[in-house]
Parts: structure tokens; C-alpha cells; sequence
């Protein structure tokens, strides 16, 4: 099992200023997107089984829509840019003007969403790039509307090979009428988490 | 009627009338087993397909093809079913983002299911429904009254096999 028992309060505080660092620059991008004001919920560092990743975005049934990218690099990971439906409906015709509901999407409006869920998650990684001067890259991001247990458990296997738990840097942000709202999940990989802490100074001698 | 929650990397046995249930299989596998004649039902939710990945310490039994599907076996065994009259129908599997179908990590969706396969055969276990692959989640259930396997998806609603 993964040893997280080497994890103190300064290495949360840590985690916790490396979502907010990245979800503030994506949600920056959002705001210019949308041309509105958006704020952004403290992050939540949580090293949780499995099984309860999924309720973090209302449960393992609850369909959602989602942009994933493999952080490739220094560092790999995996990046979720998770919304619900209403949500995605909002936030595209924000944007583009079009006014489909997620079940009348065609290509155009799929096209659109991965394209905004690629700008979002981008500036994420790269201020968090800039921020631990370490190489991190996108990959090509997908965008799916499921379940979102079954999404989430893309961000598991990596982990699934050392543990069973998962630690999450998740970031939930809002417009301020509350008609988009959304969260920016980042789930490491069990060896990238010495090295984002070497990268920032931080003592680490865990075994995670 | 009881419903039975497996979770991700869990197994579990049940006997009539409760329901095994698991929820938002992606490129995990659920794998059920039915002893019509005992009226055993079994569910696990498999994560990886060979406890080998396993990278430090004791693999946890219910997370990878090869060994939670013998264990699985063994728990219905002690419950009274017999080996020679299981069924096994699989469903997950799938592909929820296409475009990693290169990555090998990526394909694990359908590494699982050759593994379960693979550990069925070994098992002489037959496969008499499968609803896997594709690129969508599932929820099933299992009712262990008559083995009968619902299967929900977002876009295709629900079906029995």
C-alpha cells in the first residue's frame, strides 16, 4: 500500500498552493473566455480510496462532461476538467452562442467544448510548469460525456499498481450566478510526487 | 431485497433475493459468475488485468483479473457453489477516450478483458454473455435469483443479457 503517512501539513499546504496556483490561471482564462467574473472554492488535497474520487463530482453515476489530458514530462499525471451538464450547456453558449443542450451536440459543438476544455487545462499545466520550472506537456486532450466513475477511473491505473488509495488536487470553481460551475482535477502519479516536491524545495522522504 | 454495492477493486458473493451492484465501469471489468443449480451469484469489479503491475507490497486480491476471479470462485465455493455449474457474463471494458488507444496504459480497457478471459478459461468457467468494449460507462446488476444481468449505459439505456 502507498505510504502517505510521511505526508504533513506543510506538504497539503503545498499540494493545495499547486491547485491553486494552476486552476487561478485557468480560471483567469475562463473569465476572459466568458467575459465574466469567476471565482474559485480553496482547493481540496485529498488522498481517498478509490471508490470515493467519484464522489467528489456527485457520484459514480452522475454524468458529467469531461476533458482529459495525460501530463506527460517531469512529472506525469492526469488532468480532468469536469463539468455537469447544465453547465457545459451554459458555458458553450457563453462562449460560441450556440444554444444545444449536451444531448443535441454535434461535432461542431463537441469540437468546441474540447478546444475551451484544452485552453483551460493548458494554462493549468503551464503555469504549474513555470511555477516548479520542471518539464510537463499536455497530451492531446479527449473529451467525453459519461458516467463519472467511469472517466474518473482513467486517473486511477497508474495508482491502482502501487495502492489503493488516490491523492486528488481538486479545485472547484463557480460564475458568479452559479449557471457554470466546475471542477479542475489533477491526480499525480505515485512517482511524480517526490519530484514535484524536490522541484519546490519542499522535504520530502516518503515512499508514496 | 437487499442490494449488495461492489466497489472498485472489490468482490463479492450474494444469494437470493439480493442484488449485486456496481457502479460506472469505464475500462474497468465487471465480471459475474451464477451457479444456476445453487443459486450463488458472485460480482467483481476488476481495475487491471495481472497482479504482476503490481509495484510494492501485497496485491489487494480484488483488483486485478488474475487473481480476483479465483478468489471469487473460492468465496462462492464456501457459499455452496459448485465450479462445474458457473456461468461467467462480463461487462466493461471500454475506451472512454479514443485518442490514447496507442498509450499501452491507455489500452487497459481491453487488456482487462483478455485477462478475465484468460482466467475463465483457466477456470474452465464459460462466457455465456459479454457486453464489453466500445466507449461508454456501465452500471449492472445482478440478480441472484436467476442470473440475469441488467446493464445501463447513458446513451443506450438498459438491457438484460
Amino acid at each position: 500500500m502507498a505510504n502517505f503517512t510521511k505526508f504533513g501539513d506543510f506538504q497539503f499546504d503545498v499540494l493545495r498552493e499547486i491547485g491553486n496556483i494552476g486552476a487561478g490561471h485557468a480560471a483567469t482564462a475562463l473569465s476572459k473566455l466568458m467575459q465574466k467574473e469567476i471565482d474559485m472554492k480553496v482547493p481540496q488535497v485529498r488522498i481517498i480510496p478509490f471508490d470515493e474520487v467519484a464522489d467528489c463530482v456527485g457520484g459514480a453515476e452522475n454524468v458529467v462532461v469531461t476533458v482529459f489530458l495525460r501530463v506527460e514530462g517531469d512529472s506525469p499525471g492526469n488532468m480532468f476538467f469536469i463539468l455537469d451538464m447544465d453547465s457545459a450547456t451554459h458555458l458553450l453558449h457563453q462562449v460560441t452562442g450556440i444554444s444545444k443542450t449536451v444531448q443535441e451536440w454535434e461535432e461542431m459543438e463537441v469540437s468546441a467544448l474540447h478546444e475551451i476544455g484544452n485552453i483551460l487545462t493548458g494554462s493549468y499545466l503551464s503555469s504549474l510548469a513555470d511555477f516548479t520550472q520542471l518539464n510537463l506537456q499536455p497530451s492531446v486532450p479527449g473529451l467525453a460525456v459519461d458516467m463519472a466513475g467511469a472517466i474518473l477511473s482513467y486517473g486511477l491505473y497508474a495508482l491502482g499498481q502501487t495502492g489503493d488509495f488516490a491523492l486528488t488536487i481538486d479545485t472547484a470553481f463557480f460564475e458568479g450566478n452559479d449557471q457554470v460551475k466546475g471542477n479542475f482535477f489533477l491526480i499525480p502519479d505515485p512517482d511524480s510526487l517526490p519530484i514535484l516536491f524536490r522541484s519546490l524545495g519542499v522535504p520530502f522522504d516518503g515512499d508514496y | 431485497m437487499e442490494i449488495i454495492k461492489i466497489g472498485m477493486a472489490d468482490l463479492g458473493v450474494a444469494k437470493p433475493p439480493s442484488r449485486l451492484r456496481t457502479t460506472g465501469l469505464g475500462s474497468c471489468v465487471g465480471v459475474v459468475l451464477y451457479d444456476e443449480v445453487h443459486k450463488v451469484a458472485g460480482m467483481a469489479h476488476v481495475m487491471l488485468p495481472e497482479s504482476t503491475l503490481a509495484k510494492n507490497g501485497e496485491p489487494t486480491v480484488g483488483k486485478y483479473a488474475d487473481t480476483a476471479i479465483p478468489y471469487l470462485i473460492q468465496q462462492m465455493q464456501k457459499e455452496g457453489a459448485s465450479i462445474r455449474h458457473m456461468v461467467a457474463k462480463l461487462a466493461g471494458g471500454a475506451q472512454m477516450f479514443a485518442f490514447l488507444g496507442t498509450n499501452d496504459m491507455m489500452r487497459i480497457g481491453p487488456r482487462n478483458v483478455e485477462a478475465c478471459k484468460l482466467a475463465l478459461k483457466g477456470a474452465q468457467i464459460k462466457i455465456v454473455a459479454e457486453d464489453t468494449g466500445g466507449n461508454c460507462g456501465r452500471t449492472i446488476e445482478l440478480d441472484s435469483t436467476n442470473g440475469v444481468l441488467q446493464i445501463r449505459t447513458v446513451n443506450q439505456g438498459v438491457k438484460e443479457v
